[in-house]
């Protein structure tokens, strides 16, 4: 029998000694050049970082690679960051060229730091989940490949979070990114009326429904769905796996701008909707990738220093944004859900865009 | 290398992105179940829909967290995937890690599973991608004879989370991987026996920068802050001026309470009117640092969309000191989740209910004080309720 609740192994048995003999008392710190961090203790020790991108989705064989650079270079010591970049800690600063020299020749990113673009957060996608409207390692690579430059310099105005999530579920929390991607149903679930009897529970499947939109059919043990009321949430199906929503001719993804998370001049804050709908085009997501590229590249040249997408838009105004990005603005852009009405204008300022 | 003829999925093994489709073949070199992968995937780039069913419940004996049962609805093309579970293996705090730790991790999935993984999952953990259901009993066992233990998944706390911290960085204003791991150790209970009416996430970042996206993400965020004024060392201020940064620009211009002077020589900081947003000290880490009285504030309800919407979390504790054991804090979360079990709907996450109950009957309940903090303003609707005790008696 199996040992239970362990719980992880201790953290500070995987501290590398000059963070355990600095622990809590760093000074500060400096980027000398994409993807290196230097971090000085009070004791006035070193702490190199090289902070390198990955795919996330990894083999055994591709991390037993990067332990094999870890104990290269940094004596066996590295973390992940929350962006699922890999960091490479080390306490020699002659070995920091070597290392950079060595991930090159392997085929390692090196950068994500300050104003640059990290790592895209992403969720399972068509690899592993069950409730998907798009893939997300794919778009995720196919977008990486085209704004790599903003991973390696940092050229930016201020840093652009970019996170993807393949339903509404938000595994990977897009919901407050600078860029979301955002894979979207539009097509309601369809009961599979000879399997709902077998594998579902009424009740519950009812009771799942945030609008109302799911009656039960007692006569035929199934249930029925208001279309007008849907909102493609697909909770149902998580409930009742015999509705299934996916739609390869509707499901697709939308494109959300001017989130944060950090508390960094301004409150973090909601990404809003850009574009309603882009067709899902595997293997490369062209529609996406252009859009997205779009967007940073007008954010580029027209942002202030150090403003966020959000704070760059929020300043010269949505109207605005939409008419420098050529996004156009739809029905589908005003709210009509909960509360909507919070973002109607009152006033009479607004830009003519 | 692969038999499968992949035409979708090899396009996505150019560009200069490490490329996961060079990892997936990699894995199926070895696995079986990594090759019908491979396979199922360019199906579905093909159909343009994922083919994974629904759950199924899978477990470990004694948990009910931690594997997410997961079955191909195509296994007469796949049959090596028919059952491909996933196990959330909780992470190191601050993901730090030994790279004997890390083999000994690979040797066990090599045995038990497709050798695919997510370094790390959006929660984070370690995500270890597809075994068989004879496979995952032996696969935890193996598990934690090296060292590891599941994490949460379903109605359950789900693993907590923490940035760097004091581990590496100068702005920690708490211990966020010892708060989080002393969180974790304190309530394994909760992580591994679903038993809440929906998932509960916990994650601590150890400044207002928020790393971790706690206030975006977390049910209950923990987020270092300071009392107290900013201390400036006026030749490193002087320094980045003459190193090219403008502070009057970039700096003073910028600081969202305009709490800032600079008249060329000195910066003057009035720190009554600061909201200790960060950015004077993300711009000049040699000259400013948080204040000496160090803490978190606690805000809760944060979540995404499903069901009723996203929120941000909410202001409950302006200031709670974090010193080890954290009974305070741990005390706190207790009694959250004691009102939220007792109330919450089935699938209503905390945010849910105080949306549907109220903010004042949540603070009475966990005994927790109003203060001006919680709001940006007061209520513009004349709908007050007041409690019984306000009222006064019918007079006869």
């Amino acid at each position: 029998m199996a040992k239970t609740d362990i719980g992880p192994p201790d953290y500070k048995t995987m501290l590398p000694p000059v963070i355990a003999r600095n622990y809590g008392k760093w000074r500060y710190h400096e980027i000398p050049k994409p993807g290196v961090l230097i971090h000085t203790a009070e004791s006035g020790e070193k702490l190199y970082t090289v902070r390198a991108g990955s795919p996330r989705l990894i083999s055994t064989d591709h991390i037993r690679e990067i332990c094999e650079i870890a104990d290269k270079y940094c004596d066996g010591y590295l973390r992940f960051t929350s962006r699922h970049n890999i960091e490479f800690l080390l306490s020699d600063s002659e070995k920091v060229a070597p290392l950079l020299a060595e991930l090159e020749k392997r085929g390692y990113p090196v950068g994500g730091t300050g104003h640059a673009i990290s790592n895209i957060v992403h969720t399972q996608g068509w690899v592993h989940c069950h409730t998907p409207a798009t893939d997300a390692s794919g778009p995720v690579k196919a977008l990486m490949d085209e704004i790599y430059d903003y991973f390696v310099t940092m050229k930016l105005p201020n840093h652009v979070r970019i996170a993807l999530a393949c339903c509404l579920n938000m595994c990977g929390a897009v919901h407050c990114s600078d860029i979301a991607i955002l894979g979207i149903h539009r097509t309601v679930p369809k009961p599979d009326n000879t399997r709902v009897p077998n594998v579902c529970e009424i009740p519950n499947t009812v009771a799942s429904c945030p609008t109302g939109a799911i009656r039960g059919d007692m006569k035929n043990k199934t249930v029925t769905i208001t279309e007008e009321k849907c909102m493609y949430c697909g909770n149902c199906y998580t409930v009742c796996p015999a509705m299934p929503i996916a739609d390869p001719d509707n499901d697709g993804i939308s494109i959300w701008v001017g989130g944060k998370v950090s508390n960094a001049r301004t409150a973090p804050s909601f990404s809003k909707l850009a574009i309603p709908f882009l067709p899902n085009n595997p293997p490369r997501w062209p529609e996406v990738v252009d859009a997205v590229k779009n967007i940073i590249e007008v954010y580029a040249s027209h942002a202030r220093k150090h403003e966020r997408v959000g704070e760059w838009i929020e300043r010269v105004g949505w109207e605005r944004f939409f008419a420098l990005t050529g996004i156009p603005f739809t029905d589908k852009h005003i709210d009509d859900f909960d509360l909507a009405t919070d973002t109607f204008r009152s006033s009479t300022l607004f830009k003519w865009g | 290398m692969t038999k499968k003829a992949t035409p979708l999925l090899d396009q996505l093994e150019k560009g200069r992105w490490p490329s996961f489709v060079k990892d997936m073949k990699q894995a199926a070199e070895k696995s079986p179940m990594a090759d019908d992968l491979v396979g199922q995937l360019e199906l579905s780039y093909k159909d343009k829909i994922g083919h994974w069913k629904h759950g199924g419940i899978v477990g470990v004996k004694g948990y009910g967290s931690g594997v997410i049962g997961r079955y191909s609805d195509r296994p007469d093309l796949f049959p090596n995937v028919q059952a491909f579970h996933t196990m959330r293996v909780n992470h190191p705090t601050g993901w730090f890690y030994k790279t004997d730790t890390l083999r000994r991790l690979c040797d066990v999935w090599d045995k038990h599973g497709s050798g695919l993984t997510n370094m790390h999952g959006s929660t984070g953990d370690v995500i270890l991608l597809g075994t068989t259901t004879e496979h995952i009993q032996s696969c935890f066992d193996d598990l934690t004879e090296a060292g590891f233990d599941l994490g949460g998944s379903g109605s359950a706390l789900r693993t907590p989370s923490a940035c760097v911290g004091p581990g590496r960085c100068e702005w920690a204003c708490i211990d966020s991987l010892d708060i989080c791991y002393s969180v974790t150790m304190e309530f394994q209970d909760k992580i591994h026996r679903p038993m809440f009416p929906y998932k509960f996430k916990i994650k601590t970042s150890a400044c207002p920068n928020d790393c971790v996206a706690a206030i975006a993400r977390s049910d209950l965020s923990i987020i270092g802050t300071w009392k107290g004024e900013i201390p400036v060392d006026q030749s490193e201020v002087a320094a980045y001026a003459a190193a090219g940064l403008d502070i009057q620009k970039e700096v003073c211009d910028l600081c969202p309470t305009k709490c800032m002077e600079w008249n060329g020589k000195v910066l003057k900081i009035y720190d009554e009117d600061c909201t200790r947003c960060m950015h004077c000290i993300n711009l000049m880490p040699k000259a400013l640092r948080p204040g000496p009285e160090r803490g978190a504030t606690i805000l809760i309800g944060g979540k995404a969309p499903i069901l009723e919407g996203a929120l941000l979390s909410w202001v409950v504790v302006p200031f709670m000191k974090l010193e080890p054991p954290y009974t305070e804090l741990k005390d706190l979360i207790v009694r959250i989740q004691d009102w939220w079990d007792e109330n919450g709907k089935s699938r209503e996450r905390l945010g849910e209910l105080i949306k549907r109950l109220g903010m004042r009957v949540f603070l009475r309940a966990v005994g927790l004080p109003p203060v001006p903090q919680m709001v940006k303003n007061p209520r513009t609707n004349p709908y007050v309720f007041f409690w019984p005790e306000d009222i006064q008696k019918e007079v006869k």
